[in-house]
C-alpha cells in the first residue's frame, strides 16, 4: 500500500515537473540539465559549422595561408584573385551553366516522368501494376554501380559521350521519386476523382487540374530530392564526360585536385562557389527542402 | 470510356521506357558481362573466370575489408550521435531549437565532392587540424599518409556530413511518439531510462531500420570520398568497393571484371538488406 501511495506522489510530482518544462527551466536542476544541453549543443554546432566558415577563409586568402601555423582564421584579400585564378582553370560561368542546366532540365524531366506513374501506380487498377511497382521497388536496392559499365557502353556506342543527355538519361526513371509521389497520391481522395468524371472532365484535364494543384508542397519536395539528386552527382559524369567544356560543379573540382600544382585558394573558391547557392536555396526553403532529402522518412 | 482504359498505360509508359533502358537492360547486361572477357578486341564467355580472379585478387578483399570496417565502425557511431542530439533537441527545456536543427542539418547539403575536397585541405600534414592541434601543444597526426588515419578521416568526414540527416529523421519520429505513452509509463512508475528503453527505441525501430539501409546501401557504394579525399590510399588502406568497380572500368578498361565485382556488391547489398529486415522485424 504504501509504494503505491509512494508511486502515485512521484506521479504527480513528475507530471507537475513536466507542466513546467514546457513553459521555462525554472527548478535548479532543470537549470542545470539546460545547461549541459546547450554546451552538447554549441560544441556540436561548432563542429558542424566551422568547416564552412574555414571554407571563406580560405577561399579569401592566398594557398600559403591555408597551412600556416598558428593556422590563419581571418579573411584575406585574395578573394578577386583566387576567382580570377579559378575562372581561368575551369571557366566558371561554363562550368556553373553546365551544372544548372543539367539539374532544372532533370528536375523538369524526371518529375513529369515519375508523377505521372506514381499517379496511375496510386490511383488506378490495370493489368501490369503491381509487376511494374515491385520491379520499382526492387531496383532501388541495386546499387547504381551495378549498371555502371553497360550504360557506359550503350553511350559510347550511341556516340553519346559528352551530352547532357548522357548525364540525364540514365536517372529519369527514378524509383525513389516514384515512390514518394505515390505515398503522397494515395492519400488523395478517389471521390474528387470521381465527381470530375461525372462533371465528364478528361483524365488528362483531372491530372492537370485536380490533382496536380493540390500536390505542390509533395511536388516541391520532390524537385529539391531529384535537384540535389542531380547536382551532386559525380560518379556518372565523371565516366561519360571528358571533354572540360561539359564538366560539372563536382566533376570540374575534382580536376582541380589532380593537377601537378595545386592552387590550394582557387580550389576553396571552388567549393565555396560549388556550396554557397545550395546553402542559399536551403535556408529559403528550409522547410521543403528537409523534407524533399528525407523523403517519406517523415511521413 | 477506351480513352479512360487506356490512360493508365500512356502515364506508366515513359517511365517503363526509361526503366527498360537505362536500369533493366544494364543490370541484365552487366551480369552477362560478369561472366565474358575480352579477347582480340571482343567479349567471349569466359565462364567463373572472374568470379575465381576475384577470389584471389587481395585488392578486392582489401576493398572487401575496408569498406566493411568503414561501415562497421561509421554507421553505429553516426547512429548513436544522431539519437543523442535528436533527443537533446527534443527536450522541452531548449530554446533556439530550430537553429540548431538548421545548422546541423547544413553538411547534409554539401556536394560530397565540396566536402571531401574541403576535408583533404583541413588534413593534409601541415594543414589546418593539425595547426589546431599544436596550438594546444598537441602532435600533428598523419591524417592521410597513414593507413589507420585515412580511415579514420574517411569515418570522420562522413560523419560530419550525415549525421544531422539522421538526426533530423530520428527527432522527427521522436515527435511523432505519443505523449501518453510516456504519461503511462510513469504512471506504471518507470524511470527515464526504462522510458527510453522500452518507448523510445521500439517506437524509433521502423526509422532507425529506414536510416540504417539507406546507410548500408550508400557505404557499400562509397565512392566520392575515397575519389576525393584519399585516392584510395595509401597504400590501398581507404580502397573501397566503389572506387575499385571505377578503377577497373575505367582506369584499366575491364569491363567484364568491373561487372563480377559490381554483382558481388548487388548480393552483399542484398543480403545486408535482409538481414536487417529480419533483425528489426521479428516482433512487429
Amino acid at each position: 500500500m504504501s509504494t503505491k501511495i509512494n508511486t502515485f506522489k512521484r506521479t504527480v510530482q513528475s507530471l507537475q515537473i513536466r507542466g513546467q518544462q514546457t513553459k521555462k527551466a525554472s527548478t535548479p536542476k532543470a537549470k542545470f540539465k539546460a545547461l549541459w544541453m546547450y554546451l552538447l549543443l554549441v560544441v556540436f554546432l561548432i563542429i558542424s559549422v566551422f568547416p564552412f566558415y574555414w571554407m571563406f577563409v580560405g577561399a579569401t586568402n592566398d594557398s600559403s595561408k591555408m597551412f600556416t601555423n598558428p593556422p590563419t582564421l581571418s579573411f584575406g584579400s585574395e578573394f578577386m584573385t583566387n576567382l580570377t585564378n579559378l575562372n581561368e582553370s575551369i571557366g566558371i560561368a561554363r562550368v556553373m551553366f553546365n551544372s544548372i542546366f543539367v539539374s532544372v532540365l532533370y528536375v523538369v524531366i524526371a518529375l513529369a516522368v515519375c508523377t505521372s506513374a506514381a499517379y496511375v501506380l496510386a490511383k488506378f487498377e490495370f493489368k501490369g501494376r503491381k509487376f511494374i511497382f515491385t520491379a520499382f521497388l526492387l531496383s532501388m536496392m541495386i546499387p547504381y554501380q551495378a549498371t555502371l559499365i553497360p550504360l557506359f557502353r550503350m553511350m559510347s556506342d550511341l556516340n553519346l559521350l559528352n551530352t547532357y543527355f548522357a548525364i540525364i538519361a540514365p536517372q529519369l526513371c527514378f524509383p525513389f521519386a516514384i515512390f514518394l509521389m505515390r505515398q503522397n497520391f494515395l492519400a488523395f481522395p478517389s471521390e474528387l476523382l470521381e465527381s470530375a468524371r461525372l462533371d465528364g472532365a478528361s483524365e488528362f484535364r483531372i491530372f492537370m487540374s485536380v490533382v496536380v494543384p493540390s500536390m505542390k508542397p509533395a511536388l516541391a519536395a520532390t524537385s529539391i530530392f531529384l535537384f540535389m539528386t542531380q547536382w551532386n552527382n559525380f560518379m556518372w559524369p565523371l565516366v561519360v564526360l571528358n571533354e572540360n567544356s561539359m564538366y560539372t560543379f563536382p566533376v570540374a573540382l575534382s580536376s582541380l585536385m589532380g593537377l601537378s600544382y595545386i592552387d590550394y585558394g582557387q580550389v576553396m573558391m571552388g567549393v565555396t562557389l560549388a556550396t554557397v547557392p545550395i546553402i542559399v536555396f536551403f535556408l529559403a526553403l528550409q522547410r521543403h527542402f528537409i523534407s524533399g532529402m528525407l523523403g517519406s522518412a517523415l511521413k | 470510356m477506351t480513352h479512360t482504359k487506356r490512360f493508365p498505360y500512356l502515364f506508366i509508359a515513359p517511365a517503363v521506357i526509361l526503366f527498360c533502358i537505362f536500369t533493366v537492360y544494364p543490370i541484365i547486361s552487366s551480369f552477362i558481362l560478369s561472366f565474358q572477357e575480352m579477347e582480340g578486341g571482343q567479349y567471349v564467355f569466359a565462364g567463373l573466370e572472374n568470379y575465381k580472379r576475384l577470389l584471389n585478387d587481395s585488392i578486392f578483399w582489401t576493398a572487401l575489408k575496408n569498406t566493411f570496417l568503414i561501415f562497421i565502425i561509421q554507421v553505429p557511431i553516426m547512429i548513436i550521435l544522431a539519437m543523442v542530439l535528436a533527443s537533446t533537441l527534443n527536450s522541452q527545456l531548449l530554446k533556439l531549437k530550430g537553429f540548431f536543427r538548421v545548422s546541423f542539418f547544413l553538411p547534409a547539403v554539401t556536394s560530397l565532392v565540396a566536402y571531401s575536397i574541403l576535408f583533404k585541405i583541413m588534413l593534409q600534414e601541415e594543414g589546418l587540424f593539425n595547426n589546431l592541434f599544436m596550438m594546444v601543444g598537441m602532435d600533428p597526426i598523419p591524417w592521410l599518409s597513414d593507413p589507420f588515419w585515412a580511415k579514420a578521416s574517411i569515418i570522420m568526414a562522413m560523419t560530419w556530413r550525415w549525421t544531422g540527416y539522421n538526426m533530423v529523421i530520428f527527432l522527427a519520429a521522436l515527435q511523432n511518439i505519443s505523449e501518453d505513452l510516456y504519461e503511462a509509463a510513469s504512471l506504471d512508475g518507470a524511470g527515464k531510462i526504462r522510458k527510453f528503453f522500452y518507448i523510445t527505441v521500439p517506437q524509433l525501430k521502423p526509422v532507425i531500420l529506414f536510416a540504417a539501409i539507406l546507410s548500408t546501401i550508400g557505404t557499400l557504394q562509397l565512392f566520392d570520398e575515397p575519389y576525393n579525399l584519399t585516392e584510395g590510399g595509401p597504400a590501398d588502406s581507404t580502397m573501397t568497393l566503389g572506387l575499385y568497380i571505377y578503377q577497373s572500368g575505367f582506369e584499366y578498361f575491364e569491363f567484364g571484371y568491373a561487372s563480377a565485382i559490381a554483382y558481388t556488391v548487388v548480393i552483399i547489398v542484398a543480403i545486408l538488406s535482409f538481414i536487417q529486415f529480419k533483425v528489426a522485424g521479428d516482433d512487429k
